[in-house]
């Protein structure tokens, strides 16, 4: 399993054999009417090339039969160059998906009896909901599920990529598990949470492979725009046999197929469907999985980012910068005692600690003494410390150091103690009180370190129209200053999961998308009410199932690339439909003069490409309209090129690339295909 | 051309940019439903209206019942002039003693002016009598003009609401419409019109002695009054065959330039109107200007084709610029921009002949009209027609932003896509369709006057005018044939109808909507980049639909012409 890292780095090669191959393959099965149907505008493609096709054989006009061959040829080769666009696109994610499938099959489950401890082998796809399954070392996970006995570690790399082991524990916010990983060390035993084929990584298989995928809501209305334009380019080409009447003559039917695939938006329909696999791809080799298309779209719509401050503005752990003693307790003092309730304090945070009173004071511990004795920290006392010689040493929450002291009612040490707790609070850190068998002696100044560069991600965010709010349990001071550090445009102090889920309903109703990531319990309902719910992979099985995305590494900050994503995904369908209408103007020049010049000769002017013949002019143009397809392939596939902007330069760029672009490669295309064409004497 | 004729197009435009923003203001009062100082006098007049059809105006409708009543009200008229032009003979009014119009030509002319067009396939004073041309036509310059502002207005309010299921109440709407807007000004208009020589009278036949001693019988009649409402309402449907080259249409110079600022005066205002409604005047600029660069760059075609005049002529010895079908009064300056307003308006009010217009200043008005009359248009049906194309141009740049393409705060999706391509859709099918169908059987192709080239441009012309509801005329057809009344009637009532109710339908979906604010990830829709874009979807899509016929018809004639062989 360790390639599957290597399989889904950026970088690979679009175009190997191992892909090509069974995409050619795939794009002959493809022409099935009945999956053509689906993008209309290749199904009148199909329908024009078979109906040339039959009138190649019976049909009557004064055209030679190697012209409307080629014209046979090229008119089936655009449809099947828009087939091997999808199938390539969907081959890329199957090859992901065989290394999830071999996994899948040798799933089998040790499923415990009623008594809970004899077990049966059972395959993996008999589990039901409910059932209990042991797992021991070297096991593969047979079902996501809940551990609901023992701790272990798991290797996840099946899943995620990620080679180093996780723990996952009955009870809390770790007790998720997943099909398809790998326990390392002790046992467990598991609770089935899903039927058999609706896991994880059943939904991960169809993910990559496409088979699930249904049009997102972007794709349905472009869809139709483009079936409006071929309706109405059907009325234009379908009327001029009306006109050449009128001027005494007969336009054969194989120059008005050529003239309507041509105007038809081929280019756009062709790539489409790849586009939006494509999308879904990149989002999958970034270690995000997202539920649907739709999700990846919102995402491109996000307006408001819920940004979680630890892990994602700060990082994770608070650093110790400075002891400040109550007046009557010296600074060295406090930093003996800190230094005393730390040693035996494994956090990074406790560490800081020591690591800080040595640096201060060059205090020189070599231990704890022997009949030291540790008070561990609890979730209810919210205070750690040691008993050492006789006396007790606290440190922990200011609040909860002052109620375990309280028996000396509001001394002058107490307030001046809150007073240096606000100024602490008020300067972005986080104080954390220091006791000294009852006596208050100080506060270390823990402070938050701002993640370097985030600052500037934060513009640039703003610069996009997007708006970032910290989530953070601090209180509102140590936010506020935070918050101002960091540049975020706002924050939620002190935030629940209720907060966090009214927060997202203001932003709601104010007519903005909303996108999160979370990882507890608690954050389900968030997680389900934001229109782009990222939820960590190491989170709880709740978490993942109310998200619409799930991200492998559990890195919080990628949030902000699967905005980058979505944008990527939503502006390369623009870009390619804005080039696909501007093409339309140069197969006009080639096509109308070429077309026409037989009843007014005057018309010729029009030829302004000064195409070699009317025959080699309407090939040119059919070929063009053919080879664009393969040509735009490795851009539908990669996406085009996102750089975070504002909406006016960013349209300005892209309206220059794509749309001028789009009006003047064709000229030049055209036109070189003809030399071409009347090189080999082809027309 | 000469700088005269510039300074004359660029005063003019300079004027009307002027009034925009007081036109618009007014109407704003009106969209809102709020009081203006003419309430004092006309407040009466209007609830006394509503009494007596039992309406209350404040009471909205959805956009289906919204569609139903404007569709019914409509109908109900068309039936009610069918029969009064039908009836004429026996009908009071009648001082020439006219007969009634036959049942194609009534059809015709009922469908025309319900619809804002005002096809002329009648021969104007010599068909129709006093008491058809005030209460059987002349109602529908009102009303049908105050029924495209209500459409208007009741998209604004699809683009300005909130999660609202109301998109106004019509007959609130229309009353006020013509009660604020229409009836004072055109009151005022035809006074001026009527002090600057127009006749305004119910005598029929005046019998002159002109200089040379022959007698001469002039015909007289309500003619202010009508013309008045003809230009402000982009009816164009004159008094006079001549329409507005006749002298008492348009008797002077500063007629002429009233005539022509009346026909853009509303549609100018709309477009600020629409801006203020959705909360920000510089939209409303924003579509303007792209509406008056596709109107100068139109102008500048044809004033230079024009001034240019026919090498043919200039072969024969006949220097200067083409003066054929025009009024010596008016000049080429005048008469090119008159064509080429009353074609961007959908007034259809002609002071020239435009079959005598160069090919290629031809083709312009031409294309204006193909283009769905978007270019300020019609009053109401420009903009509502112009909105439509700023819909898929948002939806077709918009995703290069990489959002969900959003217009003033609203997210344009699938259903505004496919009801928008729908409604312009229209153009093409009944435009070339039809022509198409004209030009290959024999009672089409009985019509036009010319063969080749400018022929087809006749037939073109006649589908696209009526299509477009602009009822201007190439001359040169005879239209008037049981198959041109009836076709060209069927296409005036779906070149309006399908595309209005698609658009409602549009207005309905956009106001349930809840509101996006705008950002600065938010596709731009203020500014240079948004207006060329705006001009160059319009132009696209046009051109490209167009572009066959327009090859063989006007452009086909151009070359004919230039290389010297006259069609």
């Amino acid at each position: 399993m360790a390639q599957t890292t290597q399989s889904r780095s950026r970088t690979r090669s679009l175009f190997t054999a191992d892909l090509v191959v069974p995409a050619i393959k795939a794009s002959f099965l493809k022409l099935d009417p009945r999956e053509l149907v689906r993008n209309p505008v290749m199904f009148v493609t199909a329908a024009v090339a078979a109906l040339m096709t039959v009138l190649l054989v019976i049909g009557q006009d004064d055209l030679s039969v190697g012209f409307k061959l080629q014209l046979v040829v090229w008119l089936w080769l655009t449809v099947l160059f828009g087939t091997f666009a999808e199938a390539l696109a969907e081959r890329r994610g199957k090859a992901q998906a065989a290394s999830l499938r071999a996994t899948k099959a040798e799933l089998t489950a040790k499923r415990l009896n009623g008594d809970g401890r004899q077990f049966d082998n059972v395959p993996a796809s008999q589990l039901k909901v409910g059932d209990i399954v042991l797992v021991e070392t070297n096991d593969l996970i047979p079902s996501d599920g809940d551990v609901v006995s023992g701790v272990a570690s798991v290797n996840e790399a099946a899943i995620t990529g990620e080679s180093a082991p996780v723990i996952r524990e009955a009870g809390g916010d770790r007790s998720a598990v997943t099909a398809g990983t790998r326990v390392i060390s002790d046992e467990i035993r598991v609770k089935v949470t899903v039927e058999p084929g609706k896991g994880f990584l059943d939904r991960m298989i169809a993910l990559v492979e496409g088979a699930e995928r249904q049009k997102t809501p972007n794709e349905i209305a472009l869809t139709l725009l483009l079936v409006g334009l071929t309706i109405i380019f059907l009325i234009a080409v379908g009327t001029i046999p009306g006109f050449a009447s009128y001027a005494g003559g007969s336009i054969p039917v194989a120059i008005l197929a050529a003239l309507l695939i041509t105007l038809i938006p081929t280019t756009i329909a062709a790539l489409l469907s790849a586009i939006g696999i494509a999308g879904m791809d990149r989002l999958v080799r970034f270690n995000v999985l997202a539920k649907s298309g739709r999700a990846v779209e919102a995402a491109g719509d996000i307006d408001v980012l819920l940004l979680d401050k630890t892990g994602t503005i700060t990082i994770g752990d608070r650093q110790a910068s400075e002891f400040r003693a109550v007046s009557g307790t010296s600074p060295r003092e406090l930093a003996d005692a800190a230094l005393m309730a730390s040693l035996a304090d494994e956090t990074p945070e406790g560490r800081s600690i020591v690591l800080l009173a040595r640096e201060r004071f060059h205090v020189a511990t070599a231990g704890l003494p022997a009949d030291a004795e540790i008070i561990p920290f609890t979730a209810q006392t919210r205070i750690s410390g040691v008993k050492v010689g006789g006396s007790l040493i606290q440190k922990g929450a200011v609040d909860s150091i002052l109620r375990a002291n309280a028996g000396s009612g509001e001394t002058a040490a107490a307030t001046e103690l809150r007073r240096i707790t606000d100024e602490i609070a008020r300067a972005g850190g986080t104080p954390l009180a220091v006791a000294l068998d009852g006596r208050l002696l100080g506060a270390i100044f823990l402070k938050d370190v701002v993640k370097a560069g985030i600052r500037e991600r934060f513009g640039e965010l703003r610069a996009m129209g997007i708006r970032t709010v910290m989530i953070t349990g601090d209180n509102p001071l140590t936010a506020a200053a935070i918050a101002a550090e960091a540049g975020v445009d706002d924050f939620l102090a002190q935030a629940t999961p209720e907060d966090k889920l009214e927060l997202i309903r203001k932003e709601q109703t104010g007519g903005r998308l909303v996108a999160m990531c979370g990882d507890g319990t608690n954050d389900a309902p968030a997680l389900a009410q934001a229109d782009v719910g990222v939820a960590m992979n190491t989170g709880t099985q709740a978490a993942r199932e109310a998200g619409n995305m799930v991200d492998l590494d559990s890195d919080p900050t990628k949030l902000i690339e699967v905005v980058g994503l979505g944008k990527q995904l939503l502006m390369t369908r623009g870009a390619l439909t804005t080039f696909s209408v501007a093409n339309d103007v140069a197969k006009y020049f080639a096509i109308i003069p070429a077309m026409f010049v037989v009843l007014y000769p005057g018309l010729g002017v029009l030829n302004v490409m000064r195409l070699g013949s009317p025959e080699s002019a309407i090939l040119s143009a059919i070929i063009f309209n053919a080879v664009i397809i393969p040509c735009l392939v490795p851009l539908a596939l990669r996406g085009v090129a996102y750089k975070p902007m504002a909406a006016g330069p960013l349209l300005a760029r892209n309206l220059a690339v794509y749309g001028l672009g789009g009006l003047v490669a064709p000229f030049i295309g055209i036109k070189i295909i003809d030399l071409v064409v009347g090189g080999l004497g082809l027309a | 051309m000469t700088l005269q004729g510039w300074f004359l197009i660029l005063g003019f435009v300079a004027l009307l940019l002027a009034l925009t923003k007081p036109v618009g203001i007014w109407l704003f009062t009106l969209y809102e439903g709020r009081r203006t100082p003419l309430h004092v006098v006309l407040g009466p007049v209007e609830r006394g209206f509503y009494k007596l059809a039992g309406i209350d105006p404040t009471v909205e409708q959805g956009w289906r019942r919204y569609a139903l009543h404007m569709l019914l009200f409509n109908a109900t008229l068309m039936a009610f002039t069918y029969a009064v032009l039908r009836l004429q003979g026996v009908l009071p009014g009648n001082p020439q003693g006219l007969a009634g119009l036959s049942p194609n030509l009534a059809f015709n002319t009922a469908i025309s002016f319900t619809t804002n067009t005002n096809w002329q396939s009648y021969g104007g004073e010599s068909t129709m009598s006093n008491l058809s041309q005030m209460l059987g036509l002349t109602i529908h310059n009102f009303l049908s003009a105050a029924t495209g502002i209500a459409l208007a207005f009741a998209l604004f309010r699809g683009f300005a609401r909130r999660e609202s299921k109301a998109i106004g109440n019509f007959w609130a709407d229309v009353t006020r419409v013509t009660l604020y807007v229409l009836l004072p000004i055109s009151i005022v208009y035809a006074l001026f019109l009527i002090a600057s020589g127009v006749p305004q009278t119910m005598a029929g036949v005046v019998e002159v002695q002109t200089l040379e001693g022959a007698k001469q019988s002039l015909l007289l009649g309500p003619v202010a009054s009508q013309e008045a409402i003809k230009m402000l309402g982009t009816n164009g449907g004159g008094f006079f065959n001549a329409n507005s080259a006749h002298p008492f249409e348009n008797p002077t110079a500063l007629t002429n330039l009233m005539q022509m600022l009346s026909i853009f005066l509303i549609g100018f205002g709309l477009t600020w109107t629409f801006g203020k409604a959705v909360g920000n005047p510089r939209q409303g600029w924003a579509i303007l200007s792209a509406m008056v660069i596709l109107f100068l760059a139109g102008v500048t075609i044809t004033y230079a084709q024009e001034a240019a005049g026919s090498p043919v002529l200039h072969h024969l010895g006949v220097t200067g610029g083409n003066m054929e079908g025009k009024e010596v009064r008016f000049g080429i300056a005048a008469s090119a921009l008159f064509s080429v307003v009353t074609t961007a308006a959908s007034c259809g009010a002609v002071n020239s002949m435009h079959d005598s217009f160069t090919a290629l200043g031809g083709l312009v008005p031409l294309f204006n009209m193909q283009l769905g009359e978007v270019v300020i248009g019609g009053v109401g049906a420009g903009i509502y027609g112009f909105l439509l194309f700023a819909i898929l141009a948002v939806f077709v740049a918009g995703l290069m932003v990489g959002r969900t393409p959003e217009y003033v705060g609203k997210k344009i999706e699938a259903r505004e896509v496919k009801l928008a391509v729908l409604a312009i859709a229209v153009l093409p099918l009944m435009i070339l369709g039809l022509t198409a169908l004209s030009s290959v059987l024999a009672q089409g192709l009985a019509g036009p006057l010319n063969r080749g080239p400018h022929g087809f441009s006749e037939i073109l012309y006649a589908f696209t005018s009526a299509v477009g509801n602009n009822g201007s005329a190439f001359a040169g057809l005879t239209a008037n044939t049981p198959y041109y009344n009836g076709l060209l009637g069927v296409a005036m009532w779906v070149g309006r109808f399908f595309i209005i109710v698609p658009m409602l339908a549009i207005a309905g979906g956009l106001a349930a909507k809840k509101y996006t604010p705008e950002s600065a990830g938010s596709f731009p829709t203020t500014g240079g980049l948004w207006i060329g874009l705006l001009v160059g979807i319009v132009l696209i899509l046009g051109g490209l639909t167009f572009l066959p016929s327009l090859a063989l018809g006007p452009i086909a004639d151009h070359l004919a012409m230039i290389s010297g062989k006259l069609s």
